[in-house]
């Protein structure tokens, strides 16, 4: 079987914290500014100067799956998302409790729940972030960085105790 | 959608509020933001009101871009009379306020009238509350805006605020948000404070219908590449505005020791790259921070390394600020411009100001005009990071004779202290000058005299001037959209046509004003970043209002305009040393006495000067004394001001 699907990978170290991805997604989704149409956004303390943009995780085992009582939510495997059909949506919000991430929002204009689509396959929130703070990877892909950092000071580690060593002798 | 972005009128007197549509013919001619502040503010102020009294009238606003796809539109712009100098006051800042007051439903405040207690105003989808602010009253910049939070019970609401230095009326105070945006320049903070306004809180959930969502986007994608492929937004987006420390400080731009020399020595220590390191050690690599839609983030995250504040989060400090708390008043090493930078974050003051006048104050004490008995036995000589900060706090508390004598800012002190202290200080319609010092540079100089603000360099600065540029490309640039044929010179110690640039770029800083876009998105430190035939196709794929580039430059032309009508009534004349376009004698008698070869003994030349004045005012359409010709406000379809039309 072939691999499928991509997903947002988040790296908040390098968010700035400016929120274009919350603007560009309910211009893309909404044709409206208005972050709280946005499927992604970025939780702050600023007191501290962190950010961390928070989003669906199109979860394998979706808890907003399994809780909808009307089988409106199903996956698809094609572009790996998690996705809420609303003809048949009844509005009950049971998904928007349960969701450990808070990913499921509830729209109160509308009056709809709404979540992260992966804009089909062209994220518009990596597609505007130049730091690459929200990426879209393969799956597999995501610890690579953090893989190649950790092993980088294990070597780093490994020199100098080496160095010390011939030092000592 | 944007256009249906409301006008709120407030008199906190007698708690009425009054809210309107903006009309469209009001839009064209000026837009929104600085623009129809102006507008807001000779239609609202009486001539000679005192500044501080409750017929002042201080407006608040977002651009009409401000939450569009136009990238970095979160500029939020504060006007009033300042009680600086008596003369325009106007104030820009960035961060999260003005795209939440656009959700709210609002895009422009107009705020009359005294609360007899202090208030905050809470502002919510569409409605205007008047708030006790007893809870919050006293507290500092953050913990005002965390008060207001908890006491709402809202995470995402952003705040307005002023600081302790707004409450104690100092002249020179902040209105800020976040933790380091400010609105400093000409003591819109102390025009609050005279109110007994504490805060103004906005959250809103209503949506802003984008015109062309589609084209939007793209065209803000090609917007941004144009940004970020600019060298000199990546460098920004490193280290921040100090990045351009080094090369001024060691050209000899800088002023030191108030205005003795123009060159700082021994200033590696705040370099950003010391400051990098040193906040790596302390907040980590990507330690740099965005104010809303924008790719440049310029602003330093930092945490105190060392001494009593360690471990003290923070942003900045600006390039302003290595200027105010380091050169001006010659103290070198990182923690005190990383402890002042906080300081005056935290209690509300503006950066420029205090740290300029703190230094007047350095050179006065050191020339014997003020002696230990008006600095209660403070030593108050150069170099002296302790009494600066003292005074700081002084100043900020109004604390001492000669604090309370600093807190009223250059002019009213300077006649408080008396002799000839006034021919020392550095400052243009009584604002005092950045840290810059423009002797070897006669457009720079020719920016601050004539700013509407007061001297000040976000107003009319070609800073790209320092560039070099040929002059094919300078063509290029100041030939758009208004059509010019005569002389440009690539040098920067030249006078030659540096009038044209400087009104060009009034033009061009008043425009992204109006819209409400950060001066880092145009042609300000890049030279190849966007302006009016960009803004003209943003505005309408945002907003669906078709403006051409010429249009947008006479709604920028109208409203630089306005303020001159405003700066007029309020008695300004070309020659006055306070109320004028006329700098201080040092720049025409002191030459400069370090930094590069070309720049060594340079003096601004009065003759030269006074003749690129001339052309301005020509460019300006305003006569010889620098009054407005009557054809000119007819050309400009301002003849019939005050108009109330709002």
């Amino acid at each position: 079987m072939e691999p499928m699907g991509k997903v947002l990978a988040i790296s908040p170290e390098k968010c700035t914290g400016c929120r274009l991805c919350e603007l560009v997604c309910s211009v893309f989704h909404d044709g409206v500014s208005n972050a709280a149409r946005s499927r992604i956004k970025v939780m702050k303390w600023e007191s501290e100067g962190l950010y961390i943009p928070m989003s669906c995780q199109q979860c394998q085992d979706a808890p907003c799956l399994i809780v909808c009582p009307v089988k409106a939510i199903s996956r698809d495997e094609k572009l790996s998302r998690v996705m809420v059909n609303h003809d048949i949506c009844i509005g009950c919000r049971s998904c928007v409790t349960v969701c450990p991430f808070g990913a499921m929002g509830f729209n109160v204009i509308d009056r709809k729940n709404f979540k992260c689509d992966l804009c089909d396959g062209d994220p518009q929130c990596v597609r505007f972030c130049d730091m690459k703070a929200v990426d879209y990877l393969d799956a597999d892909r995501v610890a690579i960085a953090k893989k190649k950092a950790a092993a980088e000071k294990i070597t780093a580690a490994q020199r100098q105790a080496v160095a010390l060593e011939s030092e000592t002798h | 959608m944007a256009l249906n972005r409301k006008i709120a009128y407030i008199d906190l007197s007698t708690g009425k509020i009054e809210i309107k549509p903006i009309p469209l013919e009001v839009r064209r001619k000026f837009l929104g933001g600085r623009g129809l502040d102006a507008y807001l503010l000779y239609n609202h102020t009486k001539q000679g009101c005192d500044p501080l009294g409750p017929d002042n009238t201080l407006m608040v606003s977002g651009g009409i871009l401000t939450a569009t796809l136009a990238s970095a539109t979160s500029r939020c712009h504060v006007m009033a009379k300042s009680p600086l100098g008596g003369m325009l006051g106007s104030a820009n800042m960035g961060g999260f306020f003005t795209p939440e007051l656009a959700w709210a439903g609002f895009h422009h405040l107009v705020i009359k009238g005294k609360a007899d207690k202090p208030v905050y105003l809470w502002i919510h989808n569409g409605k205007i509350e008047i708030r006790d602010a007893k809870n919050i009253w006293g507290k500092t910049v953050t913990d005002t805006q965390w008060a207001i939070r908890e006491e709402l019970g809202d995470d995402d609401i952003k705040s307005l605020v002023i600081g302790p230095a707004g409450e104690n009326l100092v002249r020179y105070a902040n209105v800020m948000t976040g933790i380091k945006n400010s609105g400093g320049r000409t003591g819109m903070g102390a025009v609050m404070g005279s109110k007994n306004l504490k805060a103004i809180a906005a959250r809103g959930t209503m949506d802003i219908k984008i015109a062309y969502p589609k084209e939007a986007l793209e065209y803000n994608k090609r917007f941004i590449d144009q940004i970020t492929s600019a060298k000199v937004n990546q460098t920004q987006g490193t280290l921040g505005t100090p990045f351009i420390w080094g090369a001024t400080n060691s050209w000899g731009g800088v002023r030191t020791r108030n205005f003795q020399y123009n060159q700082m020595l021994y200033a590696d220590e705040i370099e950003p790259e010391s400051i990098d390191e040193n906040a790596i050690k302390t907040i980590g690599p990507y330690h740099m921070t965005g104010c809303f839609g924008c790719q440049v983030h310029c602003r330093a995250q930092y945490k105190i390394p060392t001494g009593p504040y360690a471990g003290i989060y923070d942003e900045g400090p600006e390039y302003t600020s290595q200027g105010g708390m380091s050169s001006e008043p010659d103290i070198p090493g990182l923690e005190n411009l990383l402890v002042c930078n906080h300081l005056v974050n935290q209690w509300g003051v503006d950066n420029l100001e205090i740290g300029s006048i703190i230094s007047w104050a350095m050179e006065l004490y050191e020339l014997g005009i003020l002696t230990d008995k008006e600095t209660d036995g403070l030593d108050l000589r150069f170099g002296n990071a302790e009494a600066f900060q003292e005074m700081l706090e002084r100043i900020c508390f109004r604390k001492g004779w000669l604090g309370n004598v600093l807190a009223e800012g250059g002019i009213i002190a300077s006649e408080k202290i008396g002799k000839n202290s006034f021919d020392y200080l550095i400052q243009v319609k009584g604002v005092s000058n950045l840290h810059s010092d423009e002797r070897a540079t006669p457009a720079l100089a020719l920016n601050i005299a004539t700013a509407s603000r007061g001297s000040d360099h976000l107003r009319s600065r070609p800073a790209i001037d320092l560039y070099h540029l040929p002059v094919d490309v300078m063509r290029r640039i100041y030939s758009s959209p208004v059509p010019y044929d005569g002389p440009l010179s690539s040098e920067h110690t030249e006078y030659i046509g540096k009038p044209w640039q400087v009104f060009w770029h009034e033009n061009c800083y008043m425009g992204v004003d109006c819209l409400g876009i950060c001066k880092y998105h145009t042609t300000f430190l890049g030279a190849t970043l966007p302006n009016f035939e960009d803004w003209s196709r943003v505005l309408y794929y945002n907003t669906g209002l078709e403006l051409t580039p010429r249009e947008i430059w006479d709604v920028a032309e109208r409203s630089n305009m306005m303020e001159r009508l405003f700066n007029l009534r309020e008695g300004l004349t070309r020659n006055d040393l306070k109320k004028g376009d006329m700098l201080n004698h040092r720049y025409f008698d002191e030459p400069a006495r370090r930094g590069a070869l070309d720049v060594v003994g340079k003096v601004i030349d009065r003759k030269k000067f006074e003749k690129m004045i001339d052309e301005l005012y020509e460019y300006k359409g305003l006569d010889q004394n620098g009054v407005s010709k009557p054809e000119t406000l007819k050309r400009l379809g301002v003849d019939k001001e005050p108009s109330h039309l709002l």
